[in-house]
């Protein structure tokens, strides 16, 4: 049987096996800590810098953390709120998010998270550059438009022998996501599917199908981001 | 070709990690590497191609496109301009006939601006192909055009030969070490091989100790306790490295050229006893490209040291002691100075600082527990060890022991290297470099901060005002807000790119400075840098993003009126927005054509 320890995340009093990832042990007691570039069963990347909480009075990605007994975690404050609301503006105005027209509206984390800090209008001006669109790949494609980086792609889509499909190219503002073609030449249906399910925005496409439900019974589009979770009701 | 890349490859065993020097070698040979080479490089290493891009659009030396015959870097730094760069630029574009950022029509020169070159002290300087052009002037900039378009080569326009070993024919370079002060630790007298014998009568942990009392920290600027690290790292068992962090990359830093060209012998005999201290047995400079012209005779060093039994088996008689140090070469990228960056860089990836915890005294190089200590760091040990840590501590402050090395430039009569006691006030400094009409000094470079004279009786150490070393002095007729905006160019150009805030708010943070340069600024703009400016610090994973706003934040606070007089009085809406360049497509697509 493994350690079970202790910790609160304002205030409340949480529990989780020892040695935990911070936003997954938050999640089963019933605290959603916002993300959007964490993926369970994958290497964080710390990227996004959404999951941001205070432990013991410093700043540190959740999504890094491993916990230890007695940590003491704030996330619901305000200026932890504060600059989550300010990076999911600063990936809206890095792109073209056009949420009404985009195949993964009402499925999109970043979307659903500007809602839920009530985004009324990113308060940075729209002054990034258009990127190409990759679409050269038989069953995808990648609008880097709507890329925020996250790498979930470049961190869990691999090829059987381990090789990746996706990577960074290039570094600073200019950085963005570059698909292998010859690897994505062999991408089944499946893979392609998944791929798509991985991104969290609508960068990575599945070609000839946008969308398997229709606008007003998609993931996000009657229940806010996160509320799932906060509706667990832990003893 | 296929053959050349497959000699390459089997040279460094086919080895991923090693992907850093297969691209280097790969480069040397056509100028850049292509579509072709990156394939054969991916498919030798049995990984995918964009694996073997990741790590190659990530180093501003790397490229994938012909570079030109000459391929000519001028230094962009703030310094650099300080000291005429821009009249040097046009000179180049002018006699070339292409422009920055390109290669001519012929294919002949390239045209490339960079981040700082560390030679500060000798502006406008450019790197061609790999050599070093300090002090440039439009009357050089045509003489070595002309001279190369009738067939001389790069050496040929070697017309002078720099102090020191810059004379020998191992670094033959025009580069001048303006050692301006030499102190009691770093250049003071030295005789190679002669400390590292000591370890045949101290014990690794002895040698800690002696590190750990003597209270040196970290030269890098962030000041960890070198002796503390060290005990860490042994704490985690494995096989262990050391790095020597030779990345100083923080423009207004060039203390560690004039080390690594004057005292070479020493960075490796500190880089032996910290392997020793911790019980590793391989060592890596990572040494930035830039500083490629000492190449020749660090490894010849090395060489040297391998033949007198002080790198190898059994070094300097001390049975079961081996170890030997290996030259990593960085490849342009700033972000590589920081230590988790740097192995990342090491490991042949993309140099994108680790999250931390764990430390890379716990998990570093190839996932083994690593120190990393600046250059500086390492050589003060070989003088302790030398002479004792309570000679070292009767140095300095009470908390900051020892010597540092300022670098010093910009608007000061003898820019240069001075090896100082820490305590040192900013006004001595000023006054030692000959400093003329100071308005502010740009302290531990772009990531540091910008003081105004009534910070001037400050004192250099960990415990008032820490430093790196860089030691930027503006002077009176500069203007505070270009100087900030050449390091918000600086920090959007070395971004890696990894964090949210500092891939893009950097770059509206400059966006913003820029509109009140321009003059269209309002009173709330000033409020914008200053709250967003603020998130950077906790926002960002690294060192580079955390004080990436730093450059603005410390201005703000010391140099507001500077602003203020550039923001439209009494108004609070937004006038840069330009109706006919919003409606631009549209309005071509409806066939209207309002006036540009």
């Amino acid at each position: 049987m493994s350690e079970k320890i202790k910790f609160t995340i304002d205030g409340k009093e949480c529990f989780a096996e020892k040695g935990a990832n911070l936003i997954e042990a938050a999640k089963e007691n019933g605290v959603y800590i916002p993300t959007l570039c964490h993926l369970e069963g994958v290497k964080p990347a710390g990227s996004c810098r959404i999951c941001n909480v205070k432990i013991n009075g410093r700043p540190m990605t959740a999504c890094t953390t491993t916990l230890i007994e007695g940590m003491n975690i704030e996330n619901n404050v305000e200026d932890i709120q504060e600059l989550r609301k300010i990076i999911i503006e600063t990936l809206f105005v890095s792109g073209n998010h056009y949420c009404p027209a985009c195949e993964k509206s009402g499925n999109c984390e970043l979307q659903a998270l500007g809602y839920r800090f009530k985004m009324l209008v990113p308060r940075f001006p729209f002054e990034f550059e258009e990127k190409e669109v990759d679409a050269e790949a038989p069953k995808i494609y990648i609008d880097r438009n709507r890329c925020i980086l996250c790498k979930r792609c470049v961190r869990s889509l691999k090829t059987e022998d381990g090789k990746s499909i996706f990577a960074v190219q290039g570094r600073g503002y200019k950085a963005m996501i570059n698909i292998d073609h010859e690897l994505a030449m062999n991408m089944t249906d499946e893979e392609a599917t998944h791929a798509m399910d991985t991104c969290p925005v609508g960068s990575i496409l599945k070609k000839e199908r946008g969308y398997y439900d229709p606008i007003g019974s998609r993931k996000y589009d009657k229940k806010p981001i996160g509320s799932e979770i906060e509706q667990i009701v832990t003893n | 070709m296929s053959s050349h890349i497959q000699n390459i490859i089997e040279k460094y065993g086919k080895d991923a990690t090693r992907l850093m020097d297969i691209l280097h070698e790969a480069q040397a040979k056509e100028g850049f590497i292509s579509d072709e080479v990156v394939k054969e490089i991916a498919s030798q290493l049995n990984i995918s191609k964009v694996d073997v891009e990741q790590t190659l659009t990530f180093y501003h030396f790397f490229s994938k496109k012909p570079l030109g015959k000459y391929t000519i870097y001028l230094n962009n730094s703030l310094v650099s301009h300080m000291m005429g760069r821009e009249e040097v630029a046009h000179a180049f574009e002018k006699v070339t006939g292409t422009k920055f950022g390109s290669v001519s029509e012929d294919g002949q020169f390239g045209l490339y601006n960079t981040s700082c070159i560390g030679m500060n002290d000798q502006e406008p300087a450019a790197i061609i192909n790999g050599i070093v052009f300090p002090k440039m002037t439009t009357y050089r900039v045509k003489e070595i055009i002309k001279a190369f378009r009738a067939g001389e080569s790069v050496t040929d326009m070697i017309n002078s030969l720099g102090g020191g070993h810059n004379q020998s024919d191992l670094v033959h370079s025009m580069v001048t070490n303006n050692l301006n002060r030499r102190g009691a630790v770093i250049f003071s007298e030295f005789t190679p091989g002669d400390t590292l014998k000591k370890i045949n009568s101290i014990s690794p942990k002895e040698l800690i100790d002696e590190v750990k009392k003597s209270n040196l920290r970290g030269r890098g600027g962030a000041g960890f306790p070198t002796g503390l690290k060290w005990d860490f790292c042994t704490k985690t068992p494995g096989e262990r490295y050391v790095l020597c962090n030779a990345d100083e990359g923080e423009p207004g830093t060039f203390k560690d050229r004039v080390i690594l060209t004057e005292r070479p012998e020493m960075v490796f005999e500190g880089m032996t006893l910290a392997g020793y201290a911790i019980g590793a047995k391989l060592g890596i400079l990572y040494l930035r490209e830039e500083y490629r012209y000492l190449e020749k005779q660090l490894e010849t060093v090395l060489l040297g040291m391998r033949g007198k039994g002080l790198l190898g088996r059994n070094i300097a008689g001390k049975e079961g002691f081996d170890y030997d140090i290996r030259i990593q070469f960085g490849a342009g990228a700033y972000v590589c100075g920081e230590e988790s960056a740097l192995i990342e860089s090491c490991e042949g990836k993309r140099g994108e600082p680790r999250n931390r915890p764990p430390f890379p005294v716990q998990v570093g190089y190839l996932d083994k527990p690593t120190v990393i200590n600046n250059v500086e760091s390492l050589c003060s040990v070989v003088k302790i060890l030398e002479k004792g840590a309570e000679w070292y501590k009767s140095m300095g402050t009470k908390e900051t022991s020892g010597t540092k090395l300022l670098s010093i430039s910009g608007d000061v009569r003898y820019p240069g290297v001075f090896e100082v006691e820490w305590g040192i006030t900013v006004q001595e400094a000023l006054e030692m470099s000959g400093a003329m009409n100071v308005k502010a000094v740009q302290v531990g470079g772009p990531s540091g901060r910008l003081i105004g004279p009534n910070e001037f009786h400050r004192t250099i150490c960990y415990e008032d005002l820490p430093t790196g070393g860089a030691f930027i002095v503006i002077g009176e007729g500069r203007k505070i807000l270009d100087v900030v905006k050449n390091f918000m160019d600086f920090f959007i150009d070395e971004s890696c790119g990894s964090c949210a805030p500092c891939r893009y708010l950097t770059v509206i943070l400059r966006n913003k400075l820029n509109k009140i340069m321009e003059g269209k600024g309002v009173a709330s703009d000033l409020d914008d840098l200053v709250n967003w400016g603020k998130q950077m610090k906790v926002a960002n994973r690294c060192g580079l993003g955390q004080s990436a706003a730093n450059p603005i934040l410390s201005s703000i606070e010391n140099f507001r009126y500077e602003y203020e007089a550039k923001i439209e009085k009494g108004k609070d809406f937004d006038t840069r927005f330009d109706l006919n360049k919003a409606i631009q497509e549209s309005s071509r697509a409806v066939g209207r054509f309002p006036e540009a």
